[in-house]
């Protein structure tokens, strides 16, 4: 299911925990098989589960809470647009609304070439930047403002 | 203990415990969802709070410890405007279809919104919907109307042992769901709906059928498993509706297990027996009680006196009335015969001459609880006894060891302190290893004669060993004996074995109960020899003894027994090897059945007599703990058929037996259970006669364990549609070992043709990799195993 290499990473958060308390690993593990997968399909998620012999609701419980986990494929450049309060009142929400135009899809959907995917992203502890965004749940950009935007895409379309 | 002051009143609570515990204590209702007197506390549904002095907030009161001095203002003007307000935030999301909800007129959300809802909702904005999901045959959902309390979660978490359900999601997206299109199997899983506060989590077979106000509630008994479990039956124009769970926190405590809760669908169903029937020259007819009754004593009386009353045998399940039993064993009795006998899955009845007192639990249920170490010996425990199972789970979870030694390694959802998975037929061997280490860790000599059976046990056996220091080292501990052990064809050795191991290390020994009155028909004296109780605990005396069921059905081609009584019994399912037992019936001179189904009855029985089943009649079980519980009917017969007792009772007065001038239920129950009766003083597992020999095994090339599947123990739960749809119902397969399946080129999915003692049937292939590696996995009681032969033994598995 998963591979060699990233089943030594899930062992190495593993071991960070007591014996029996396996499934503290969850969530670094999901992360691990996502970067693998690119998403989180039910397979995955149950094999998860066994290899931390926890229950396969737990694990899906952890999966649906987090958004930067993605539980259908993503575009090649995920884009998770904050739009909580402090971000709509500094421009947040005219942003996404900036980048669905852009892009021509909504929340949670991908442009038809699969280069972009669009989120509606929770605070990320930088409202003093808004609006934000967080590329791959990597990379974040800040003060994007609509000219800022169209610049990050078209870099992201090189 | 600490003391504080809830609305004016003082109250003492243990230290560590909840506001909520206080307020319970002096009986001050403080409104909740979330909270749960059995469940863990989540404080999630905020209903509860609380004014605590010089708190600067509201508090809730289900997770607030208390403290010295604590002053709490359940009803303060602060208090109700917290919970007015969370109110009103549970019922922004909440739909308004009461009119349309199951859950209306018994609804927790719905009562409190009288309270503490508002005329009119303040909120404009979209309400949010949620897919209904599907959990399976039982479980109904309308998942907008759940208010995210989980309790349902906790349950499954905490009691039932495995998280089924789960809360996805968050904030206003979450939504409490089964892993992606899994169904919720537990045994026990209808105590969601009980637990739901709102609607989200109803009753399936019961949805859209009545109103809760239109039910009228009967206490009952549950006629199914050992434990005994506290009923209400709610009952509406003359049937029984659905069945709830009574509080009864020494038993069931406030839980109901599938089977109990969802039986009641085979109580109405089509197949009911509804008139007395009589053949005639091979073709069925209905008549009248009079004319069936009249037939039945004359077929009786002349078949006794052609070839005595050695040939009349009767056969009654554990799941019948005491009363009814004790009719039945009288008429038996009455007639010179001493054929009968209500044990029709065991199959080794050596120990009978050497009882000494009827087989029980060994202590109370509730005591199941304390013990510090728990011995399982041949048992499917979570189907047998669920809740026992349940009971045994909470108590490993403040530290009990459970130990087990099953011929298979089902998951009992439970930390296992150690385990012995060996094939049936060395079932006896890995039990006196066992004891063999008692007697080494205590030190003590074994007993000459057990000598040369320890120098032949393989020797080292490590979780032996473990399971021996188990029951040593921690007291209280028990050893209980499940169903499997006692079909066990060598089910004397594993009792005399278990006794001398609860002896050697101080456990108590206990006899999990197969069915609901599997003590009560020992205290009727339905079983062949009554002599050793007679002597030993004084129960009857003088009785005429006789066969007993193995040996009343063994041979067809020259049958023990010419005519049968049977009561309540379904030979095809209820009897240790169906396939002999049909064959007997099949070729006996004259059958009568007593029974409240239809079922296969007219393949064998020559008159059909329609009884009534737990609900229309009024009776008394004794629990698998010697608890006697009596119980009246909660409905009127069905039809023409009759409470078994008053059938009974009427053939007795035509057959001229003189015991037989009961007018009332309560006439014959004073007869079993007189006012002084202490029952306590019959209930003992010993045995006179301890002499342990490990007989010399067959070899087996491949052997069956056969077991009852969880839904087919009785005949209301054969009928029990929902439950027989439960993926416990419907798994009915040939498991076996990985390595068997490769020996025999079978795989999984495969079609297989198994054959036992000549007779063969169809069955898909299914693996279950924790089998001992010569056992096949074949459920009996079923109808499509049925025409196998005995529970266990030589079987053989061929591709198809």
């Amino acid at each position: 299911m998963l591979s060699a290499e990233s089943l030594k990473k899930i062992d190495h958060e593993i071991a960070k925990y007591p014996e029996d308390q396996k499934q503290s690993a969850v969530m670094s593990a999901l992360a691990i098989a996502q970067d693998e997968k690119g998403w989180l399909a039910n397979e995955t998620m149950n094999f998860v589960a066994e290899y931390l012999n926890m229950p396969p609701i737990a694990v899906y419980e952890v999966a649906t809470f987090y958004n930067m986990y993605n539980l259908e494929p993503v575009g090649q450049y995920k884009i998770t647009v904050c739009t909580n309060l402090p971000c709509a009142l500094s421009g947040g929400n005219d942003a996404a609304n900036y980048l669905k135009k852009k892009l021509g899809i909504d929340f949670n959907q991908t442009t038809t070439d699969g280069k972009f995917t669009l989120k509606e992203g929770e605070c990320m502890g930088a409202c003093g930047d808004a609006p934000v965004m967080l590329v791959n749940n990597r990379r974040m950009f800040s003060f994007m403002s609509n000219e800022k935007i169209d610049a990050m895409l078209e870099d992201m379309k090189k | 203990m600490v003391n504080i002051e809830i609305d004016g009143k003082q109250v003492s609570v243990p230290k560590g415990g909840t506001i909520m515990d206080g307020a319970k204590e002096i009986g001050i209702y403080i409104p909740h969802f979330c909270y749960h007197k059995k469940l863990s506390i989540a404080a999630n549904c905020r209903m509860c709070l609380v004014q605590v002095e010089k708190a600067p907030k509201p508090l809730p009161a289900c997770a607030t410890p208390v403290m010295e001095g604590m002053k709490v203002y359940t009803h303060s003007k602060q208090a109700v405007t917290a919970q007015k307000g969370v109110m009103e935030f549970l019922l922004i999301n909440h739909p308004l279809d009461c009119p349309i909800c199951d859950q209306g007129g018994e609804c927790q959300l719905q009562d409190l919104a009288v309270g503490y809802g508002s005329s009119g909702s303040r909120y404009q904005e979209a309400k949010r919907v949620v897919v209904n999901k599907n959990l399976g045959p039982l479980i109904s959902t309308d998942m907008t109307r759940c208010i995210h309390c989980t309790r349902c979660v906790r349950f499954g978490q905490e009691i039932a042992g495995i998280m089924e359900l789960g809360m996805a999601g968050r904030g206003e997206h979450s939504e409490i769901l089964s892993f992606v299109g899994k169904t919720v199997d537990s045994e026990i899983s209808g105590n969601v709906i009980d637990l739901c506060p709102v609607g989200a989590l109803v009753s399936k077979p019961f949805r859209y059928s009545a109103r809760t106000w239109e039910l009228s509630r009967r206490k009952s008994i549950s006629p199914h498993c050992g434990l005994g479990s506290n009923l209400i039956v709610q009952v509406k124009h003359n049937r029984v509706m659905r069945v709830l769970p009574r509080d009864n926190e020494e038993l069931n405590e406030c839980w109901l297990s599938d089977k109990d809760r969802f039986s009641y669908e085979g109580l109405n169903s089509e197949d009911r027996l509804t008139q007395p029937m009589i053949k005639h020259d091979g073709q069925w007819r209905s008549c009248t009680w009079q004319e069936a009754l009249e037939f039945t004593a004359n077929k009786l009386l002349e078949i006794k006196d052609q070839y005595g009353s050695g040939s009349l045998g009767a056969l009654g399940s554990a799941h019948c009335t005491t009363e009814e039993l004790f009719l039945l064993q009288k008429l038996m009795r009455g007639l010179g015969s001493g054929n009968v006998d209500h044990r029709l899955r065991q199959s080794n009845f050596t120990t009978d001459q050497s009882l000494c007192g009827v087989p029980w639990l060994g202590t109370r249920v509730a005591a199941i609880s304390e013990q510090k170490s728990i011995l399982i010996i041949g048992s499917t425990l979570r189907k047998d006894h669920p809740l026992i199972a349940q009971r045994i789970r909470q108590a490993v979870k403040k530290g009990t060891q459970l130990n087990v030694i099953n011929p298979f390694d089902d998951d009992l959802l439970v930390k296992l302190n150690n385990k012995v998975i060996v094939a049936p037929d060395e079932i006896v061997r890995a039990l006196a290893s066992v004891l063999k280490y008692a007697f080494e860790q205590r030190e003590v000599n074994a007993p000459e004669s057990l000598i040369p059976i320890f120098d032949s046990l393989q020797s080292d056996m490590e979780s032996a060993a473990l399971i021996a220091k188990s029951l040593i080292d921690n007291s209280p501990a028990a050893i209980y004996l499940g169903n499997l052990a006692q079909h066990h064809p060598s089910y004397a050795q594993i009792h005399r074995l278990a006794l001398a191991l609860a002896e050697i290390t101080g456990a108590s020994i206990g006899i999990l109960g197969e069915a609901a009155n599997s003590v009560g028909a020992y205290i009727a004296g339905a079983i062949p020899d009554l002599s050793s109780l007679s002597t030993t605990v004084g129960l009857y005396s003088g009785e005429v003894t006789g066969l007993n069921a193995v040996q009343m059905l063994s041979d067809a081609s020259d049958p023990k027994c010419r005519a049968f009584v049977l009561l309540n019994v379904e030979p095809e399912f209820d009897t240790y090897d169906p396939y002999q037992a049909l064959k007997t019936l099949q070729s006996a001179d004259f059958v009568v059945s007593l029974t409240a189904y239809k079922g296969n009855v007219a393949d064998y029985a020559d008159v059909m007599l329609p009884i009534t089943p737990f609900t229309e009649t009024s009776g008394t079980f004794v629990n698998t703990e010697g608890r006697v519980q009596s119980f009246n009917g909660v409905v009127a017969p069905l039809g023409d058929a009759r409470p078994g007792w008053k059938v009974l009772r009427v053939l007795g007065s035509m057959l001229k037996l003189n015991v037989f001038d009961f007018d009332t239920p309560e006439a014959v129950r004073e007869k079993v259970f007189p006012q002084d009766m202490k029952i306590d003083k019959y209930l003992n597992n010993r045995l006179a006669d301890m002499k342990i020999n490990l007989e010399s095994k067959e070899s087996y090339v491949i052997q069956r364990i056969g077991e009852v599947p969880i839904y087919q123990t009785d005949t209301i739960v054969r009928r029990a549609q929902s439950l027989q749809q439960t993926r416990d119902g419907m798994s009915i397969y040939a498991w076996m070992p990985k390595k068997l399946m490769e020996q025999l080129g079978i795989s999984a999915g495969d079609q297989v043709k198994v054959t036992q003692a000549g007779s063969a049937i169809q069955l898909e292939a299914a693996c279950d990799e924790k089998l001992p590696d010569n056992c096949v996995r074949i459920p009996c009681a079923h109808p499509k195993t049925f025409s196998l032969g005995a529970m266990f033994g030589e079987i053989s598995v061929e591709k198809l």
